[in-house]
């Protein structure tokens, strides 16, 4: 049995199509990642798995309990947080994370063992309310508040979204060492380099999955030939490579521009046209694509379709 | 249980970290009721006045200054001519010009009448009412005594004349405060329970502490409880601190019984605090559940009968205030503080308070959602 199970779900709001078809599975104790950039459908997703939000057609399951019928089963075990920080500003660390415990009948002393490594980080704030905590504190308690209960499934809907890449870094290593105690953890982020973090990853585009699988897969299922371009004139070399035969898709990728280009082994027919076209100062050398890459290709087939 | 109790002390703290709550909670009842009893009264004072005296006989000159002996009225124009006079109301040198005509004495005692015209500046309409009242009344004071003085001189104003005297109950002197206390109090019940209960549910969804909530095992009727409980709490305890200072700094009599007033405003705040939350239902921010209650607040107060009797309203209008719960509580308060009247007198009052607040609670409960 998997943890979270998605079957076709669609779900749309009055005009707009939130999400096509989505299916997907994340087995026990693993971390799943959903990657997409902002509007992809990520939070909607979400919040159908966390029974707050109905949808339209398709079933989900939640550790074996079904998201509309056994609701309140669900709600008994798994932690969630949402995007936005949601716990009260008004109340400190230590009462906000009281609080919920009792709403889940529990304490936090029977539970510190679990979120004693996030705790202490924040404990010496414990008298401070909340919203007087720095972003990277907010989400250490805001993953306590999850924790608190013993949750078998985490929901984090972005939880890195404006931290620092320090705090980042923290975060990850916490969701780590929670995927060691058996829990299921259920990302989103629109930073694609955490997705190396996940066991597994899901991209998302649209409100359509586009791929699901490890990250090591989707980069070996790259079936362009990458390669970084550079030359005295950015801008025309952008809108030159776009006019380039075989391109599947270009775009500014720090200081180069990643050019995916079909049946093109070597870069010297590149080259030339370039040279053709009078730029100066070229740089070419082929890359290996990364989940960026992989994911830009992935969205012009969709698109292409 | 045990749930509710969490959610209580948790919503006591944050009223309490509010920085504006307590003030409202302590200051506004002090300040709502020192001036708006003391404001809010239909006695006018010192209306000034003109008079046009075409006559200028003896009875003319004594009815000028029937009016400059009132208390009411101060003479502060002296126009000469009735262009004059109506100017003096156009420059507001006067609410009330007088307007005596020629041959006054000379019709007053050979036909036995004569007329008077009274020019009132009736921008504000109940002010104008009231000083047409009292100018009648100065009139018929004068009617009566120069009707006595007439007899034995000329011919009697008026033969014979029916004094009317009144005796009002339960508020013998008509003082106003006795009158107004009882509804202030109430306001005071209603903004907290309605504004502060709207406005606590509508900020967990702004701030979206709300969404946090609803993953959890909470229960709907829980939640709910565990809310607007803290402001049952805080609007029974206003009420109570209230009547302290009605009764310390107004003396306002207390006939009836205050467990009865104490039972009703129970039933009334379940109402009042059902109202609140669904409001809050409506509302995504705190400011859109301001405007909401503040909407219906002014329709409600402004039709309780606190500054208007409600018999005095069109029928369409007396038909509103049936839904009004202001309106029924004001009259409880009234009855059993200044009358004494038991719980059997406004027992037609609990009935409708009690199907009132089931009515509205239900649909509160109904419209409150967990999920989307």
């Amino acid at each position: 049995m998997y943890s979270i199970e998605v079957k076709n779900i669609d779900k749309s709001y009055q005009k707009v199509q939130a999400l096509k078809d989505i299916s997907l599975n994340v087995n026990k104790g693993e971390i799943f990642g959903l990657i997409g950039p902002d509007g992809a459908g990520k939070t909607t997703l979400f919040r159908i798995l966390t029974t707050l939000l109905l949808k339209d057609s398709g079933s989900a399951t939640v550790e074996g309990f079904d998201v509309e019928k056994d609701y309140k089963a669900i709600r008994k075990i798994i932690g969630y947080m949402p995007g936005r920080f949601s716990l009260y500003q008004d109340l400190s660390v230590e009462e906000n994370l009281k609080f919920f415990a009792t709403v889940f009948d529990t304490t936090v002393e029977d539970n510190y063992e679990l979120i004693r490594d996030i705790y202490v980080q924040i404990e010496p704030f414990r008298k401070r309310r909340a919203g007087q905590l720095s972003g990277g504190m907010k989400q250490k308690l805001a993953l306590c508040c999850a924790l608190i209960h013993q949750p078998k499934v985490l929901f984090l809907d972005e939880p890195t979204t404006g931290v620092d890449p320090v705090s980042r870094h923290e975060f990850w290593e916490m969701l780590k060492k929670l995927k060691t105690k058996g829990i299921t953890i259920l990302v989103s982020t629109p930073y694609m380099d955490e997705a190396a973090l996940c066991d597994r990853i899901a991209l998302i585009q649209r409100g359509r999955i586009m791929r699901i699988d490890t990250l090591e897969n989707i980069v070996s299922a790259f079936t362009g030939h990458l390669y970084a371009v550079r030359s005295n004139d950015m801008s025309r070399l952008n809108f030159d490579l776009k006019e380039f035969e075989g391109i599947t898709s270009a775009y500014i990728f720090g200081e180069f521009i990643h050019a995916d280009v079909k049946n093109c082994p070597d870069g010297n027919k590149l080259l030339s046209y370039l040279e053709a076209r009078d730029h100066k100062d070229i740089k070419i050398f082929p890359v290996h694509p990364s989940i960026e890459d992989c994911f830009m290709e992935l969205m012009n087939k969709e698109e292409n379709k | 249980m045990r749930t509710i109790f969490f959610i209580v002390r948790k919503e006591f703290r944050q009223v309490f970290r509010n920085r504006s709550m307590l003030p409202m909670i302590f200051v506004m009842p002090i300040i709502q009721l020192l001036i708006l009893a003391n404001a809010t009264t239909f006695e006018i004072k010192n209306v000034n006045f003109g008079v046009l005296d075409l006559d200028r006989s003896p009875l003319s000159t004594r009815l000028a200054s029937k009016f400059e002996a009132s208390p009411h009225f101060t003479r502060t124009d002296y126009p000469q001519s009735q262009k004059d006079a109506e100017e003096g109301i156009l420059k507001d040198r006067s609410k009330l010009t007088i307007v005596i005509p020629k041959n006054f004495e000379r019709d007053l005692i050979k036909e036995n009448k004569a007329e008077v015209q009274f020019l009132i500046n009736a921008i504000d309409g109940g002010a104008a009412g009231i000083i047409a009242a009292y100018s009648q009344s100065i009139v018929r004071d004068f009617n009566i005594d120069e009707g006595m003085n007439l007899i034995n001189v000329i011919t009697p104003v008026q033969s014979s004349t029916v004094q009317v005297s009144y005796l009002h109950w339960y508020n013998p002197e008509l003082d106003y405060i006795t009158f107004m206390v009882p509804g202030i109090l109430v306001l005071l019940v209603t903004f907290i329970g309605m504004f502060l209960s709207s406005m606590s549910v509508v900020k967990e969804k702004e701030i979206g502490t709300i969404e946090q909530i609803n993953v959890t095992p909470i229960k709907k009727y829980e939640f709910i409880i565990g809310k607007l409980t803290p402001f049952f709490i805080i609007a029974l305890f206003e009420l109570t601190f209230g009547l302290f200072i009605a009764k310390l700094i107004f003396d306002i009599p207390f006939n009836g019984s205050l467990t009865l007033i104490f039972f009703f405003a129970a039933v009334y705040l379940v109402a009042v605090l059902s109202v609140g939350l669904v409001i809050s239902t409506f509302a995504d921010t705190q400011q859109q559940a301001m405007f909401i209650s503040w909407f219906i607040l002014v329709i409600f107060l402004l039709m309780s009968g606190l500054f208007t009797p409600i018999q005095s309203m069109p029928m369409w209008a007396q038909r509103i205030t049936w839904f009004n719960p202001i309106a029924y509580f004001i009259d409880a308060m009234r009855m059993v503080l200044l009358k004494g009247s038991g719980f059997s007198d406004i027992s037609k009052h609990f009935l409708i308070m009690t199907i009132y607040s089931t009515v509205v609670t239900a649909y509160a409960v109904f419209r409150y959602k967990k999920v989307n």
